[in-house]
């Protein structure tokens, strides 16, 4: 068993203790996350319950099939990764390094999709800016719904390119050998950070995407 | 293979994974599917209730919370917790004065091209 000995550093007892410090690190840093985008949500809340009808009315405008798209996309990417921490657990190396390009692959398609949702967004004069054209009276605070909107995935967007950034040097790593059933606690932490950008888009689809969906019917 | 028993090292079995990620798939249809049905403010209780069972589901397996000791599970919450000040107090501060923000019309300085 000697070859596969993870390090421990000198001031842990044992290797469990640094597994559990490691994760408990990953959790104190995704807790302040929650209070990043909880920011955002608070401000959602908060104009949702002042012009109920423009957030209707702006949510219409969002496009519900690449949105559902996304949100299988991105439930996919999540068992992906967990599938790579398994596979680190169980020192099979060959699929570690599958799911971790899986997972990759899968987050750079939900990127693209949102990229195109955004260029939508701009073809057709709903940016907010000089650019901006409403048919309706609400148009200032509908406005403020798509700021809003660009705010909370453009944020949740730039935590999945660094995701996939992260997961890339990971997937380098993998491929030296650098993770098995003695050190998996790095891959677990990146799962812990991947989870939770999923989780973020599990509260974001539902408030923007589907506010009163029955109306444009 | 000699297998470690100890606090942070339980393997998930892979059968467990496809069933809860098959779950979080079902409530990800539910949830769109009842977007379309006009049940007036049950709308967004059931919009919340799902998205926080799929947000309960991926925490509790894919983020191990179910196996973790007990420090990282309050850490977690603690997270959820803050959040929930953060809305009760704004919500109440906002909720108690006579009107909800400023007009945003079209004098306003948000939008002075309108």
């Amino acid at each position: 068993m000697a070859h596969k000995a993870g390090v421990v550093a000198p001031y842990f007892h044992d290797l469990d203790q640094q597994r559990e410090v490691n994760t408990l690190g990953m959790w104190a840093f995704l807790a302040t996350e929650v209070m990043f985008f909880g920011g955002l949500f608070v401000a959602y809340v908060v104009y949702r319950f002042a012009y109920p009808e423009a957030f209707y009315e702006g949510s219409h405008e969002l496009n519900v099939i690449l949105g559902g798209i996304n949100t299988f996309i991105l439930l996919g990417s999540s068992l992906t990764m967990a599938l790579a921490v398994h596979s680190a657990q169980t020192d099979a190396k060959k699929k570690l390094i599958i799911f971790l390009i899986l997972t990759i692959i899968l987050g750079l398609i939900f990127l693209v999709i949102k990229g195109f949702e955004y260029y939508e967004k701009f073809d057709h004069h709903l940016v907010p800016g000089p650019d901006f054209e409403w048919h309706s009276s609400h148009g200032n605070q509908v406005q403020l719904f798509i700021s809003l909107y660009f705010a909370t995935t453009g944020l949740h967007a730039i935590h999945m390119i660094i995701g996939i950034g992260v997961l890339f040097y990971f997937l380098i790593r993998a491929t030296m050998g650098a993770y098995n059933s003695l050190n998996y606690d790095p891959v677990e932490n990146m799962g812990l950070y991947w989870h939770f950008v999923d989780i973020a888009w599990v509260f974001i689809f539902p408030l923007y995407y589907l506010l009163e969906r029955y109306m444009t019917l | 293979m000699q297998q470690e028993h100890s606090e942070g090292h339980h393997v998930v079995p892979v059968r467990t994974y496809l069933i809860i990620f098959g779950a979080l798939m079902v409530l990800a249809v539910v949830t769109v599917a009842v977007s379309y049905v006009n049940l007036g403010v049950l709308n967004n209780f059931i919009a919340l209730a799902i998205a926080i069972s799929k947000a309960v589901l991926i925490m509790a397996f894919f983020m191990h919370l179910k196996y973790s000791n007990k420090l990282t599970l309050l850490v977690a919450l603690m997270g959820f917790f803050w959040l929930i000040i953060f809305f009760a107090i704004t919500m109440g501060d906002y909720l108690a004065r006579g009107s909800i923000p400023g007009d945003l019309g079209p004098q306003s300085v948000f939008a002075p091209w309108m």
